[in-house]
């Protein structure tokens, strides 16, 4: 990164922030109103808080928390129809109440965003480079040059490589790390004394979230800005921010420095929420702690009643919750505020924060005694392989290239078990799965299901094998037809498969109470449910035809923490109560880490470490699973501020253009410490995938795989 | 109506030993959701009151549509004469009466092919993709390029002495391309979505996931279609029959019926084009009533239709 960077004002604001000088942006008592048809919705409801210099402010809630409308509010991009009151002051001067004139003044200057989505935050017709100097000149009186030269050095101080070629670049011609780091670029234009981040992270993939992150710090340090991060994930949080506001239906409930927070949380929410995240750095035996999930749902943000709102889903509810609602006051020391009237009891201890929640009871599955060479595969894969051609030309079609989205995998699957297939996206978890949901004979390679090769398969013969292989979607809106009652949904691979109405109705009952619903919900649409019970009635309509084997698609990475946990400890409670082997894709590892047995790391198109969850996650060796394994944040802001991270360079290379020997080799951080000889073998020999010498169930497709303690 | 058969037929419903009240399958739900909607029950028994007026009409009136009262021409309604009669002395009563008989059956029998030729030419082509969609695409593009009038005019010699059913086809057949078109891109996006996917993956042959899935989730569409259809075609064949293809004199329809009237409608003689427009207007109106009620039973996020 540029150390000589020419900013106006960088001289006495970076380094340590000045906190004597009174608060930058300073919120008090903030409520936003929308009217709607079935009455106001109250968005947000009183929310305060103070923001120093350099200091970053983490508001963390789940989605209609209020959180992204409280911020919006502050730069005044609430529509037309938003009622705000209360005072947000930017260095002492009132931003409420200023026209949309005064406001584009502050907009972009004083106070910079950064949005969810990269793509859609930068105009598709323009240059990156054309928008930067816009957002400088709009600002600043600077020549045609002087803006030039001023983005190409913001282009490289965001980690951009290559500037001079990038800035004549369109948006579309970047991917979604290097258009969130333009984004960044933008907000840091102008030296603004807020920037506003709004989910940077939430559309990027791991590897990617812990690049914009550091492109953000190295901002921040830069600039001395204050930042707000908006978001949902509770890791990023913990390395990342000062202070952290945890909003629950449009009020923040609890307030404070950023370890008071996690390590004495004084609401139920706040435990809850840290107690229903999957974590990466799980100890105990083999892992596996039980999530305590909230149950029930974010109350309607119409017409609240004069209650906590968090009173419904809160183990430890009592009278007076459902009386009032709780003020945010203090608990305990540092500027630590709380909204529950229990804030006593769970300062003093008479509450234990741990047995706030009641731990479910996951039930041990029998086969989990069976050792593991005992129990008979149901899904073996060989040399599974999937390229597509690369076509270009209208009329006469030629062949320019090859994708190579899956490059051959092996991977086995045996009863009872769960294997996790995790890589950033674009790597080829889900044309595997699709190739293995088609049962037919794959380009190369095989698929058993049961020892039965999914190629020798009539069409009768195939059918009957669906009824044992099943999958779940990530997303549980989209996989729900609708148009259809969620009773019918279920019922129809019953039907498929030749079961009478009744039958099919009288299993739809059943199904619908395994996965926590009501029978009579089977008359309802899918709109009537919130994600998670959709997520849940998926669930139901695999488990129909009592398979053997779930294919699980990200099934719970569109849910709220919150709901996510409960989706997950159902999975886990079906897995053992029915016997059944989970082939789990997912890209967050702390969720495979906490529900499989097994792990499959994939890069582009190949499996480059496989093996027991605990030996992967404790020791891993392939380079990239170490790089994974290191982006990932913790919820734990002491072990997060303590970790080293490896950065990995670059994007994920195009699987149309994969490089000769090892295909990691260009982002390896272990390639750039070998001598030339080293390199030499990676560059043109491609590793198999090997078993580590001295572990029991752990290979790796590295020449020079050594364990690494990452987590 | 050609609108989303429901798929499966209904779940049993109260079964003893379930705690469940109301158990159903979609088509019982759409029902009841349709139901709930005044104007939509409105629609639905206005067009059977329709139906009804057209068939049993005929008896409330010793004259029928082919006779002549030579003494009463140009009358205004009476008691004898309800309607009144035209220049010529035809009884406006018969004559509207019978035509709408001709004019329902043709209307609904037109929108149903072609709404329903549309639907299955179009998600056959966008689900089935390939050669079949390369040859639906080019038949939809040859019919649509083809002067349509031009065409009838050509065939019509070959069914001059044929039944006036014949005019069915004939109007369907070049009505249906352009519902065609939108149905397949439609389908084409409809497609893609998981829980097509997962139809798929269950095991769930085409066309019953075409039925099941695809056209309920383009039902919107359809059904708008079919009711601009059914007043399409009423006024497609009066023009038809104009040209002397079709329903000839003495035979009517409500077409030509309101083509003979129009001329007076703000004249002394308004009974001869009002009464027979009333009429088709009753016709599409209630047709559109159903149509919009269907639309919102079959809608989930539609709040008109769900239970409060």
């Amino acid at each position: 990164m540029s150390q000589n960077l020419l900013l106006p004002h960088s001289a006495g604001r970076s380094g340590e922030p000045a906190r004597t000088e009174g608060p930058l942006l300073s919120v008090r008592d903030l409520n936003v109103t929308f009217a709607s048809e079935a009455g106001d919705v109250r968005a947000v409801r009183g929310v305060s808080y103070d923001l120093h210099p350099g200091e970053v402010l983490g508001i963390v809630g789940e989605s209609g928390s209020g959180k992204s409308v409280s911020s919006m509010a502050i730069l005044g991009l609430l529509p037309d129809n938003a009622r705000v009151t209360g005072s947000i002051k930017l260095d002492g001067r009132e931003l409420l109440g200023l026209n949309d004139k005064q406001m584009s003044k502050i907009r972009g200057k004083d106070i910079a965003m950064v949005f969810q989505d990269p793509l859609s935050a930068l105009t598709p017709v323009f240059t990156v480079g054309d928008q930067i100097v816009e957002a400088l000149t709009v600002h600043q009186k600077l020549s045609r040059d002087a803006a030039r030269r001023r983005a190409l050095e913001l282009l490289d101080v965001v980690g951009i490589p290559d500037p001079e070629r990038r800035f004549k670049n369109f948006p579309h011609e970047f991917s979604g790390g290097m258009r969130q780091r333009v984004m960044i670029a933008m907000a840091i234009a102008n030296d603004p004394k807020v920037i506003l981040c709004d989910e940077p992270t939430t559309a990027l993939d791991v590897t990617i979230q812990a690049q914009i992150l550091e492109a953000l710090k190295n901002a921040q340090e830069l600039t001395g800005a204050a930042i707000l991060m908006i978001t949902h994930d509770l890791g990023v949080v913990a390395g990342f921010a000062d202070k952290v506001a945890v909003m629950y239906a449009g009020r923040p409930v609890e307030q404070g420095p950023v370890d008071e927070i996690y390590y004495s949380p004084r609401m139920p929410y706040t435990i809850g929420l840290l107690g229903s995240i999957p974590r990466l750095d799980a100890s105990g035996e083999h892992g596996r702690r039980p999530l305590t999930p909230i149950e029930g749902n974010p109350p309607s943000m119409v017409g609240l009643p004069d209650a906590c709102p968090f009173a419904d889903r809160c183990p430890i509810a009592t009278e007076i919750c459902r009386d009032s609602e709780p003020e945010l006051l203090a608990a305990g020391g540092n500027a630590h505020l709380s909204a529950c009237h229990r804030r006593a009891d769970l300062q003093s201890g008479t509450i234990p924060i741990d047995e706030v929640y009641p731990v479910p009871e996951i039930p041990e599955a029998e086969l989990d005694t069976v050792p593991r060479e005992q129990r008979a595969p149901v899904l073996a894969v060989k040399g599974l392989r999937k390229h597509f051609p690369l076509m270009r030309g209208a009329v006469f079609k030629r062949r320019v290239g090859t994708v190579k989205a899956v490059d051959g995998i092996d991977f086995e699957i045996r009863e009872g078990e769960t294997l996790g297939l995790v890589g950033e996206s674009g790597c080829g978890k889900t044309t595997t799965l699709l190739e293995i949901l088609e049962l037919v004979a794959p380009q190369a390679g095989s698929i058993a299901v049961f020892g039965r090769e999914a190629a020798n398969l009539s069409g009768r013969e195939r059918l009957e094998m669906r009824k044992d292989i099943q999958i779940v979607f990530q997303d549980p809106m989209a996989s729900l037809d609708p148009r259809m009652p969620v009773g019918e949904a279920i019922a129809e691979p019953l039907r498929t498969h030749g079961w009478s109405a009744d039958r099919a109705a009288a299993r739809v009952a059943e199904l619908l109470e395994l996965v926590g619903l009501e029978p009579y919900h089977a008359a309802r649409f899918p709109r009537e449910f919130s994600g998670g019970q959709r997520q849940r009635i998926c669930v139901a309509r695999a488990l129909a035809l009592n398979p053997k084997v779930v294919i699980l698609d990200e099934p719970v990475s569109a849910l709220d923490v919150s709901i996510q946990a409960g989706v997950i400890n159902l999975l886990d409670e079906l897995r053992a109560k029915l016997g059944l082997s989970y082939l789990f894709v997912a890209h967050d590892l702390s969720v495979v880490r906490h529900i499989a047995d097994r792990v499959a790391v994939m890069y582009l198109g190949r499996i480059v470490e496989i093996g027991d969850v605990a030996s992967v996650f404790r020791a891993p060796s392939h380079p990239y699973t170490q790089a994974l394994l290191s982006a990932i944040p913790l919820p734990d802001p002491r072990k997060e501020r303590e970790r080293e991270r490896i950065l990995l360079p670059g994007d994920l290379p195009s699987p149309a253009n994969v490089p000769s020997g090892c295909r990691f080799r260009d982002r390896c951080f272990k390639y750039a410490s070998l001598n030339a000889a080293e390199q030499a073998r990676c560059r043109d020999e491609d590793p198999v995938i090997v078993p580590r010498p001295d572990r029991e169930d752990h290979a790796a497709a590295c020449h020079y795989a050594d364990a690494l303690q990452v987590v | 109506m050609t609108a989303p058969t429901p798929a499966g037929t209904a779940v049993e419903t109260g079964r003893p030993e379930s705690a469940a009240p109301e158990r159903s399958g979609r088509a019982a739900l759409v029902w009841r959701r349709f139901r709930r909607n005044k104007t939509a029950m409105v629609g639905l028994v206005g067009l059977v009151l329709l139906f009804a007026f057209a068939f049993l009409g005929p008896l409330l009136t010793h004259w029928s549509a082919t006779d002549i009262d030579l003494v009463n021409t140009q009358s205004g309604p009476t008691g004898d004469h309800f309607f009144g009669t035209d220049d010529v002395g035809h009884d406006m009563f018969a004559q509207t009466v019978n035509g709408m008989q001709k004019s329902l059956i043709i209307g609904l029998l037109v929108a149903l092919l072609s709404t329903g030729s549309a639907g299955l030419l179009g998600t056959a082509a966008a689900y089935f993709g390939g050669w079949w969609e390369k040859v639906i695409v080019w038949l939809t593009d040859l019919f649509l390029v083809v002067p349509s009038l031009l065409m009838l005019i050509i065939l019509s010699p070959y069914f001059q002495g044929a039944n006036w059913l014949v005019l069915v086809p004939m109007i369907a057949l070049f009505s249906w391309m352009i519902t065609s078109r939108v149905v397949r891109g439609m389908t084409l996006t409809i497609r893609e979505r998981e829980f097509v996917r997962a139809a798929r993956y269950m095991g769930v042959p085409a066309w019953t996931i075409i039925r099941r899935h695809i056209v309920p989730n383009i039902s919107s569409i359809l059904i708008v279609d079919f009711t601009l259809n059914v007043g399409a075609a009423i006024v497609t064949e009066s023009f038809l029959s104009f040209l002397g293809f079709g329903i000839r004199s003495p035979n009517v329809s409500l077409g030509t019926v309101i083509n003979d009237g129009a001329q007076f409608a703000s004249t002394d003689q308004w009974y001869l084009f009002v009464f027979p427009a009333s009429v088709l207007v009753l016709i599409i109106l209630c047709v559109n009533f159903i149509g919009d009620g269907l639309r919102d039973a079959l809608d989930p996020n539609s709040t008109g239709a769900s239970a409060r």
